[in-house]
């Protein structure tokens, strides 16, 4: 048996909950004081994902940088891979809100896409 | 110049959300006044997610929160001048601003918006002893030269202040390629959301210490170095905890102070307390057809509410103009009182002839709070009595008036808000 | 090339003898370490103007006072710098020290300080209702002045310029030799620079360069000053310079209002070695706070901006040292120039400039520019000057710092006048851009750019001042390599 410490981020309470699991399994999760804790801690333990969020170098538009997000939750595990693609990717303006900017990140199936627009100059 | 019925000071979430709600309760003569050189604001830089789910459901980033509200700008025909710097509000509403290619005008305006926002608590207000040499930044500005500009102030960090945008800038950094050796937070609670504790602290390892603050800065040209110390319970460092880290940069995130200089020239009233304008019901100042919203008001949490509460501003502009801009009476004004750990409340008076059927009520407190209750009292008579597992200073709580109810106690003079025990 | 003189150091002394000696027909340069004028002693002090009444009569630090003071007038006038005479009041707030007060009124009229007089309790709040109500009485200098020191430093070294005066900057002296012909070699990490004579206004290293050449050892001992600034919003809690009485250490932690508005509060004076210690202290900032909360009550403490910290250059006797050294031939020392420093340059200038005109027979040029005009201050004008203004240069309608209300056109000309901005900190010491209550938080950014367009340097290379002061590091996304 395998036991994970976690702060819940649902309310500024900040419960510190303990999850007990077995594998991949989740055995039980106490220190939660409402049950969104204990949605958050199975999930969080099991599967946790993110949304990343940079930038992207423009070429040829009103700004050098055009925002970006992760179109999806990523695995966790994945950001610093993501963010070598991101890092390494450059765009031509202009630039729509939406637009892939990087696909299939770090092969995770999850596209990096333009969170603002960008016009070209 | 040509003449405007509602001139709005500020191009961010608040003037967006107010200019919109206008032009929607029927005015066709806005004008939004931005002195960036686009729409939007702050949020242009506020690239993370996690904005909009109370207004649309789906989390956002800021740039793409703000969008949904600069395409209703543009769909609705709304004016707006870009690089255009507000100099002065005069008491009789003459709104005197500047650009490069109108020069110096003023506008006469029936109705103001102030939604000019804050800015960060600069480091002399902190009082830090060191040196005063390069790598020093507020949190914003490195995330503008980081998000916008792209470049990066250095590669190692020590944060001081825990607020949302300091926690953000520590994952920002990191991701970029930055070592970020601490945050530290002078207060035993962070001021930041828990979610940005975990997802942009813990996630990358980065320790958080509270009740700590820099006590020096070396440096004598650029910053080669932070010592953070343990401050009691007086907020004073305790002699012996002092710890070092060598470091290039060195960000504060240490609160946020309304924008409220034009206001002030006004000769608008304030509040010592939010730094903001003090507004009754329909979020109008103490000048009549002078309007607040926004972090200029008070320090939002979550652009949600700033978005709510200037629809409302927007709204109200327009029924004042529609009233035939008369001047609010106010001899029957109810006053909100915060008290017993709430710290103000927005708005500071209620005219019930005025307010809407529900009244949103905002209010922050002064401390943690864990099993208390949010208490109301029409004059002594307590008549909401809310139990709130946790209340804490980063985040506003907000209780909701009906106005059938107020009209039940017609000799109603104050309202107070407190949070007790029981 | 050799030049007929050469000064050490870009402050306010070395400025002022560098415009005084432009008069002449004469080849003269200044080497300054720092990255711009104004970088040591001069550009952190109280911004006073002294009327003269605490050097001791007959000291050199009492004449020069006492005339840089009636000459400063004038001065500020021809070089389009603000300077008002607001008076200062030497607070007395018990009974038995009131002597003192007597003291000093009849060591200004020694010292030939005008218009002293004695105040009683009654007469000093009337005056100044945010003095404490301990007050017994003051002395009041009205000849007392407040001036920008930044702007008196800049505008002393541009007109030497504009007169032909070369300035080499980020320059260091590093050792001092005559030759057997008479020709002084300074060794700098710039280079050999040659010349007849050396003026030393080194400030807190004048010792140093003087020890160099000299068999009678002088020793500066950098003492520093913490200040707090506060709020443009506090503008009025005081109209007189407030002074404590006087001790060993100095004249105190005054209390005033800065020519633009603010309110100051300091200094300590804490005797240190190291001579580049301008680093603030927390015990330093404390004493500035218990002191200054002796003499005006209500300091609205919470509207503090920006604290800091300068050296006043503090020499063993207590007194300036100028004129040429004994034993060495065409050096001139400019040292323990320390408060009344800053109200003393004028008569420094004059009297170094005269002598060195006696000594090397100088003539004066036929075309002499006696004013220049400042960054035109945009918040003082009418609508109507501005759109003028504007019409000519659109750069006027943009405000790049919104504290200070500073438009892009104000630093344009900072950046592009003679002896120009080439950092955050020139561009800030010569508009006030970035000096306001969010000290550049919202300008810096902007700012750089503005710089790194008008002068091409990259903006990972844009300094707040000196090497070694760059702001950002490198562009994201590995760009920079």
């Amino acid at each position: 048996m395998e036991k994970r410490e976690l702060t819940c981020i649902n309310c500024p309470m900040g419960c510190q909950l303990t999850v007990e699991m077995e594998g991949n399994e989740v055995l039980s999760v106490s220190g939660n004081t409402c049950p969104r804790g204990d949605i958050y801690a199975r999930k969080e333990v099991v599967n946790p994902t993110r949304i990343v969020t940079s930038t992207v170098r423009i070429i040829g538009g009103d700004k050098e940088r055009c925002s970006v997000k992760t179109a999806n939750d990523i695995p966790k595990g994945k950001i610093f891979e993501i963010m070598k693609d991101i890092d390494a990717a450059v765009a031509h303006a202009p630039v729509k809100i939406g637009d892939v900017l990087v696909k299939n990140a770090a092969g995770t199936g999850v596209d990096v896409i333009a969170t603002r627009n960008i016009h070209q100059i | 110049m040509k003449q405007y019925d509602i001139v709005i000071i500020g191009g961010g979430p608040a003037g967006l959300a107010a200019a919109v709600a206008a032009k929607k309760a029927g005015n066709d003569n806005i004008l939004i006044l931005e002195r960036d050189h686009e729409l939007g604001g702050i949020l242009n830089q506020c690239i993370h997610n996690g904005f909009g789910l109370h207004t649309f459901k789906e989390e956002l980033t800021g740039p793409e929160y703000a969008y949904r509200f600069i395409e209703q700008v543009y769909e609705l025909g709304i004016e707006y001048k870009l690089n255009t710097m507000v100099m002065d509000i005069s008491a009789d509403k003459v709104v005197t601003a500047m650009n490069r290619e109108d020069g110096m005008f003023q506008i006469p305006a029936k109705a103001v918006i102030l939604a000019m926002g804050c800015r960060e608590r600069p480091r002399g207000a902190l009082n830090i002893p060191g040196y005063r040499p390069a790598g020093i930044f507020s949190a914003g500005t490195a995330q503008r030269l980081v998000n916008i500009e792209g470049y990066m102030p250095g590669r190692e960090v020590v944060i001081l202040g825990s607020g949302d945008i300091g926690l953000i800038m520590a994952r920002r950094m990191t991701l970029e390629g930055a070592k970020v050796k601490v945050v530290a937070e002078l207060m035993p609670y962070s001021g930041g959301l828990k979610r940005n504790i975990v997802q942009c602290l813990d996630d990358y390892g980065i320790p958080l210490k509270l009740s700590h603050t820099v006590v020096d800065i070396e440096g004598r040209n650029h910053v080669s170095a932070v010592t953070i110390a343990e401050v009691g319970p007086d907020r004073r460092p305790i002699p012996g905890t002092e710890e070092r880290y060598t470091c290039d940069t060195l960000l504060l995130s240490c609160g946020l102070i309304p924008e409220n200089e034009l206001s002030r020239s006004a000769g608008i009233d304030m509040s010592n307390i939010t730094s903001g304008p003090i507004v009754n019901e329909s979020l109008e100042t103490s000048i009549p057809g002078i309007f607040a919203c926004g972090n200029v008001l008070h320090v939002h949490d979550l652009v949600d509410y700033v978005s709510e509460e200037a629809s409302r501003a927007g709204e109200n502009a327009v029924k004042y103009i529609n009233a035939g801009c008369k001047a609010h009476e106010g001899s029957n004004d109810i006053q909100l009182v915060a008290t017993s750990g709430a710290r103000y409340t927005v708005p500071s008076t209620i005219d019930p002839e005025n307010m809407d059927k529900l009244l949103t009520v905002r209010f922050r407190v002064g401390d943690v709070y864990k099993n208390c209750y949010v208490n109301v009292y029409f004059n002594d008579e307590r008549i909401m009595h809310n139990k709130k597992r946790i209340m804490a200073p980063g985040e506003m709580e907000q209780i909701i008036l009906q106005k059938k109810k107020i009209e039940e106690y017609p000799d109603l003079k104050t309202i107070t808000i407190k949070i007790e025990k029981d | 090339m050799i030049y007929d003189v050469i000064i050490i150091g870009a402050g306010v002394t070395g400025s002022a003898v560098a415009r005084e000696l432009s008069k002449y027909n004469t080849n003269v340069c200044v080497i300054e370490k720092g990255e711009d004028v104004c970088s040591g002693t001069s550009k952190a002090n109280s911004a006073i103007i002294h009327a003269g009444y605490d050097c001791q009569p007959g000291s050199v630090m009492a004449k020069m006072n006492v005339r840089g003071n009636a000459m400063m007038g004038d001065l500020a006038k021809d070089l389009d710098i603000p300077f008002e005479r607001n008076g200062s009041l030497v607070i007395c707030i018990y009974e038995e020290e009131f002597g003192g007060i007597k003291e000093l009124y009849e060591r200004g009229l020694k010292n030939g300080v005008p218009d002293l007089k004695i105040l009683n309790h009654d007469e000093c709040l009337a005056i100044e209702p945010n003095v404490t109500d301990k007050v017994v009485g003051a002395l009041y200098a009205p000849t007392a002045g407040i001036i920008c020191p930044f702007k008196l430093n800049i505008a002393l070294a541009e007109n030497a310029n504009v007169n032909g005066v070369d300035f080499r900057f980020n320059t260091e002296a590093e050792d001092l030799k005559c030759d057997e012909n008479g020709i002084w070699h300074i060794r700098t990490n710039n280079g050999e620079y040659l010349t007849r004579y050396v003026v030393n206004a080194a400030g807190v290293y004048a010792d140093k360069f003087h020890n160099m050449v000299s068999n009678n050892k002088i020793h500066i001992r950098p003492r520093r000053g913490d200040y707090l600034l506060l709020d443009k919003t506090t503008g009025g809690f005081v109209k007189h310079t407030i002074f404590p009485q006087p001790t060993k250490f100095g004249k105190g932690i005054l209390v005033a209002p800065t020519i633009h508005g603010n309110t100051l509060a300091g200094p300590t004076a804490i005797d240190l070695d190291d001579k580049e210690a301008i680093s603030t202290t927390q015990d330093g900032l404390d004493q500035v706070i218990e002191k200054a909360t002796m003499s005006v009550k209500n300091l609205p403490l919470r509207q503090v901006i920006t604290s800091f910290a300068g050296l006043r250059a503090h020499e063993d006797n207590h007194e300036f040292i100028l004129g040429e050294v004994e034993d060495a031939p065409h050096f001139i020392d400019c040292a323990g120039i320390e408060s009344p420093g800053l109200s003393s340059c004028p008569a420094i200038g004059e009297y170094i400039g005269n002598l060195l005109r006696d000594k090397m027979g100088l003539e004066e040029k036929e075309h002499w520019i006696s004013t220049r005009k400042d960054v035109v201050a945009t918040a003082d004008l009418s609508i109507e000057e501005r759109n003028e203004l504007i019409k000519k240069n659109p750069a006027y309608g943009t405000i790049i710092c919104r504290c200070e209300s500073i438009t892009e056109g104000e630093i344009l000309d900072a950046i592009h006048r003679p002896l120009g901005a080439r950092s955050l900190d020139g561009v800030k010491r010569r508009t006030r851009a970035g000096m306001g209550r969010c000290q550049a938080g919202f300008c810096s950014p902007r700012v750089m750019e503005i710089l790194h367009r008008e002068l091409g340097i990259p903006m990972e290379q844009i300094k707040k001042n000196d090497i070694g002061s760059e702001i950002v590091l490198e562009r994201t996304k590995g760009e920079s390599k």
